[in-house]
């Protein structure tokens, strides 16, 4: 059994939970830029939390399946349709062979997800299927999806139709928070108030390895060279240009630029969600409010998963409803603003 | 004894700690020692450590142990270890053809030396590198030890495609490429050790703190044990570090 890629978007790839574990050895996780996103799809259609799915950027494109297959579809402002009917976001889909799924632009973010009941079966490269497109590792051929690719899929369990009745979180321009540090002593002080007080942009060059940061230059005092140290995700870089560097899922392990500060986690997924062009600004926290927001993170995402509620029999059927035309518009993709 | 160290933070779930701000075998060595303390330590929280020149980043999860605390076992980890402390890092042997397509630079860099050509290949196969760390690309080593006359600047411009298994200089220090890629060093030999291998029940060859030596072989040397190699023997076998 296969999915059948048509069409798809610029940055469309297989990813699962993502490579834990060996940055020591110069491999970044990689995974989804959006975890909650992504295991909401995986949940939706009775997968295991971190089964491989696709992630897309911007678009996600025209798929079709060769069996009769459950899938659903996830992300901020997901427009999808099959055979032309739209259908929800953020549920439960029957996909039978022939038919088209479409996932069109996401008007409210930038990456969304496809998960496939049984999950995509591509061979997994050092215990993951995730694709790391850097190192060309992982998920089909290390690189991304095009239209002719035939992506192998696992056996899925039977499951009823559910539906998110949580939304995901907002992608709202509220400050993106973060710990200053570790190289924050390499920056004047009026050029960390400067970072701090001013508004960003995400430019236009953000893929899975990083978002570069538009706004006024960030010189520091001590040079734009250090000695290569260790970053995690989130931190962030400032090289000679002065323009800072996001980095995300699939940055370096090691760098050779000042880090000013890092992008707390419980605020990296929006920041990445931003998508190019929307303002921002950077507010300073401490370790301890990030902490607790850490943990207040996981405990949404966990809120979130956990409203994902079977659809009662006494709620019809959307895509018969749209079969049946009976009340046209009802499942509209915008109807999702209630739920995400 | 203690070892200076400044515990900065990178984000709510990691610190690096610093031990220097220069590239320094003794220092580096630290680091090593550091992060085979903190491992006998193993606290609960700790997911893992990414040993670089100067520095250690630990990577922890809050939700079982709190910053303020993983600081405090930072702390005591460095505070208990001996300046001196060395961990004795595995030796590889490394076959190198030295010169042909690869090793492209390898005529040019010895007449800027002022070398033969087998000067040069006689000073870069006598020194005993250093793998300081392990980033870039999957398992690439960067190597101390290159002799200073060795030293040369990278290409402003960086070649496209450097080959696998390519031996090169970048400024004071030398490589073994891991993966083929754009590379801005310069080249000198070729080995058929494959430094990452996906398929290989231990995918990274190196490890922070191991020696390596190159071995001068020839051209015909290393295809036949490229070959072994390619039918799945292991074609390189570490001492255990005295």
């Amino acid at each position: 059994m296969n999915l059948e890629v048509l069409e798809t978007g610029p940055l469309s790839t297989v990813q699962d939970g993502g490579r834990l574990g060996l940055r020591g050895f110069g491999v970044s996780e990689a995974g989804p830029v959006d975890r909650t996103a992504f295991q909401m799809a995986n949940r939706l259609v009775g997968n295991a939390p971190d089964a491989a799915a696709i992630e897309f950027a911007y678009v996600g494109g025209r798929f079709r399946v060769t069996r009769a297959a459950t899938v659903a579809v996830t992300g901020p402002g997901a427009s999808v349709s099959i055979d032309g009917q739209p259908v929800k976001a953020q549920a439960t889909l029957r996909l039978e062979p022939g038919q088209e799924l479409r996932i069109g632009a996401l008007s409210k973010g930038l990456w969304g997800y496809l998960a496939i009941g049984g999950g995509i079966d591509t061979p997994p490269v050092l215990g993951s299927r995730a694709t790391h497109l850097r190192f060309s590792l992982g998920g089909l051929e290390g690189r991304t999806l095009r239209a002719g690719d035939c992506l192998p899929l696992g056996d899925g369990a039977e499951i009823a139709n559910h539906v998110a009745t949580r939304a995901l979180p907002d992608v709202t321009a509220a400050p993106i928070r973060v710990l200053l540090g570790p190289q924050d002593d390499f920056f004047a002080p009026d050029v960390l108030a400067r970072f701090l007080s001013q508004e960003h942009r995400v430019s236009a060059r953000i893929d899975r390895m990083a978002a570069q940061i538009d706004g006024t230059p960030l010189p520091a005092i001590r040079g734009h060279d250090i000695v290569s140290d260790g970053t995690v995700p989130g931190a962030i870089q400032v090289p000679g240009s002065g323009q800072p560097l996001v980095l995300l899922v699939e940055g370096q392990t090691s760098g050779g630029y000042p880090k000013i500060a890092t992008v707390i986690a419980a605020d990296l997924t929006r920041l990445a969600q931003l998508g190019p062009g929307k303002p921002f600004q950077f507010q300073a926290v401490t370790a301890e409010e990030a902490e607790a927001a850490l943990l207040a993170m996981r405990q949404e995402t966990r809120a979130i998963l956990d409203a994902i509620q079977e659809v009662q029999d006494f709620r019809p059927d959307p895509q018969k409803l749209m079969g049946e035309n009976l009340i046209s518009g009802v499942w509209h993709p915008n109807m999702d603003q209630d739920v995400g | 004894m203690s070892v200076p160290a400044r515990i900065l933070r990178c984000g709510e779930q990691a610190f690096s700690v610093e031990l220097s701000d220069q590239i320094d075998e003794a220092v580096n060595s630290q680091v090593t020692a550091l992060a085979a303390a903190l491992e006998a330590v193993s606290p609960v929280g700790l997911l893992e450590m990414v040993p670089t020149y100067r520095a250690l980043l630990v990577r922890f999860d809050p939700g079982l142990c709190p910053g303020a605390e993983m600081q405090a076992i930072l702390r005591r980890t460095c505070d208990a270890l001996g300046a001196d402390q060395v961990v004795p890092g595995r030796r590889w042997q490394i076959p190198a053809v030295y010169g042909g397509e690869v090793g492209l630079d390898l005529e040019d860099l010895a007449r800027e030396k002022g070398l033969s050509r087998q000067g040069f290949v006689d000073t870069h196969s006598a020194a005993i590198y250093r793998v300081y760390m392990i980033g870039f690309s999957p398992g690439f080593a960067y190597l101390g030890g290159l002799p200073e006359v060795l030293h040369t600047p990278r290409l402003a411009i960086p070649r496209q495609n450097v080959a696998e298994g390519a031996i090169g200089i970048g400024g004071q220090q030398a490589n073994i490429n891991s993966v083929a890629g754009p590379s801005g060093w310069r080249y000198v030999a070729w080995t058929p050790v494959k430094a990452f291998d996906p398929s290989r029940a231990d995918p990274f060859l190196f490890r922070a703190g191991d020696s390596v030596e190159f071995v001068p072989v020839s051209a015909e040397e290393g295809a036949a044990l490229s070959a072994r190699q390619a039918e799945g023997q292991a074609i390189v076998t570490p001492e255990a570090g005295s």
